[in-house]
């Protein structure tokens, strides 16, 4: 808690905790793997960008420690930790229970939000059992917005499962589709960056319940890393806080 | 009725998977595929006939159109016929706004016809051989009795066609069973869509695919039954003697 009210005093403060939080947490780097967009992955240029590398440097900044980030593949991401090729993950990992008996787990920092989208012309208003009654409604099938969709509205709306993401919006295109619950990344730039005003998001960004949703993404640690992991939960408190994470998070996922 | 759904949910009480919920979906399904099989093959016989009459025809305009027919649906995958049919129709313009949109829009007419043509295109082929396979003397003897052409076809040659093609027949019967399994990718909830979802829900293929597996294995046995039914009527005199 000290640490957490020296860092906000500013610009010379910060100069001088940087000395005594290395003292604490060295410099270390952080294990990413590219691409998975918009959290990750390269500008044309070869340069390592994403939300999760934006958040990444500022959480080291607020730390005042250097972190240099080194790419991994995926399946070899935890094992890449244990043998010490680098001293975190962040790279869109859902925290769970598997993961947690291997690994220490910060703070989610992010919990990938579900969203509905429908035509610009459907008057949908706020979504409930009576707005979605006799609708048609698409989702991917497996995905926790299938089972979430079935479960709230499998009674009441035609719920139609398909098998990737591009069938489902030639069908919403068609017409077939009233409606899509959809990833909203996905969603984004499929159904509203590249058909523009012709789509449009209903209602709120869904992350709860948990159960449906998953608790988030969170940085992950070695198990007796702990020091280290709590300097980040703090970091992230403290951008949250001041509005630093806001920004980066408007960057990518718009408002 | 409800004694019995209450006898049901405790049986299955300590199973995770095939709960009341999936078991329904599993039901549906098994309605949805018999529904699609069943409307399919019937649709796709009854056009076969006249089919394969005109594919034995003499003249080229009636002969050619149902070669190409029959070749292009037994020439191309069904899977694509499928995708073709649900998903190519939304690309004519305008179809939205006409009164074909409203049955094409939802999946289940879409794929019936596809299954339709499809089946339709092999049924004609196997009573087309079954016709050309008309022993020459039976044809002699009809000529010979005065038969005009159509009465020929409707008491000697399309009887007995009909008996040859039987074993043919049942073959496809099957076949079309098992090809509604692809009914599922375009959004139909039908046996197989019902063990996907449980599939993708559980994580579980095996419990998922074997109990479906089961079914239409059950199915099979009773297509199966029903043309040796058929077959030990009709074909009787086929019979080795003294068998």
């Amino acid at each position: 808690m000290k640490l957490h009210k020296i860092l906000s005093l500013g610009a010379i403060g910060a100069t001088l905790v940087a000395g005594t939080a290395s003292a604490e947490v060295d410099d270390i780097r952080i294990g990413v793997d590219v691409p998975y967009e918009p959290m990750e992955y390269r500008t044309p240029a070869g340069e390592l960008t994403g939300f999760d590398i934006d958040l990444g440097n500022a959480l080291c900044a607020e730390i005042g420690i250097d972190c240099e980030w080194v790419v991994q593949g995926w399946d070899g991401i935890i094992p890449g930790l244990m043998a010490r090729k680098y001293d975190a993950i962040m790279s869109s990992m859902t925290i769970n229970e598997q993961r947690r008996e291997q690994v220490l787990f910060s703070e989610p920092y992010i919990t990938p939000p579900s969203a509905w989208f429908a035509p610009a012309d459907v008057e949908l208003g706020t979504l409930s059992e009576e707005t979605l009654e006799g609708m048609t409604i698409g989702v991917q099938r497996g995905t926790l917005q299938d089972n979430y969709a079935t479960d709230m509205y499998g009674d009441v709306a035609d719920v139609n499962r398909y098998a990737t993401a591009d069938d489902m919006v030639l069908d919403m295109d068609s017409g077939r589709l009233d409606a899509v619950f959809l990833d909203f990344p996905i969603g984004k730039s499929t159904l509203l960056d590249s058909d523009a005003g012709d789509y449009k998001v209903v209602g709120e960004m869904i992350t709860e319940p948990k159960e449906y949703f998953g608790e988030g993404f969170g940085m992950a640690f070695r198990q007796r890393d702990q020091e280290l992991a709590e300097a980040f939960n703090e970091a992230l408190a403290e951008l949250k806080e001041n509005g630093t994470y806001d920004e980066i998070h408007a960057e990518y996922f718009g408002n | 009725m409800e004694a019995l759904t209450s006898q049901l949910e405790a049986l299955l009480a300590d199973n995770s998977i095939f709960t009341l919920q999936t078991l329904g979906y599993y039901g549906e399904g098994l309605v949805t595929t018999v529904q699609l099989v069943f409307l399919s093959l019937v649709i796709g016989l009854v056009m076969a006939i006249p089919l394969a009459i005109g594919r034995g025809s003499r003249h080229r305009w009636i002969n050619l159109p149902i070669f190409l027919y029959c070749y292009v649906f037994r020439g191309t995958p069904l899977l694509v016929q499928l995708y073709l049919i649900y998903y190519g129709v939304v690309f004519i313009e305008g179809i939205q706004d006409t009164w074909l949109w409203a049955i094409l829009e939802k999946p289940f007419v879409p794929a019936l016809i596809a299954f339709t043509l499809n089946t339709a295109a092999y049924t004609t082929e196997i009573f087309r051989g079954a016709i050309k396979a008309t022993p020459r003397g039976e044809i002699e003897a009809a000529r010979a009795y005065g038969m005009s052409h159509r009465l020929m076809l409707r008491r000697i040659v399309l009887p007995s066609a009909f008996r040859r093609a039987l074993p043919a027949y049942g073959n496809e019967v099957i076949f079309m069973l098992h090809a509604s399994a692809i009914a599922s990718v375009v959004t139909i909830m039908d046996l197989t869509g019902a063990a996907r979802f449980v599939y993708a829900r559980f994580y579980a293929p095996f419990d998922a695919f074997l109990f479906v597996a089961a079914i239409y294995l059950c199915l099979t046995f009773t297509v199966l039954f029903l043309f040796r039914y058929l077959e030990r009527r009709l074909l009787a005199h086929l019979k080795p003697a003294g068998g």
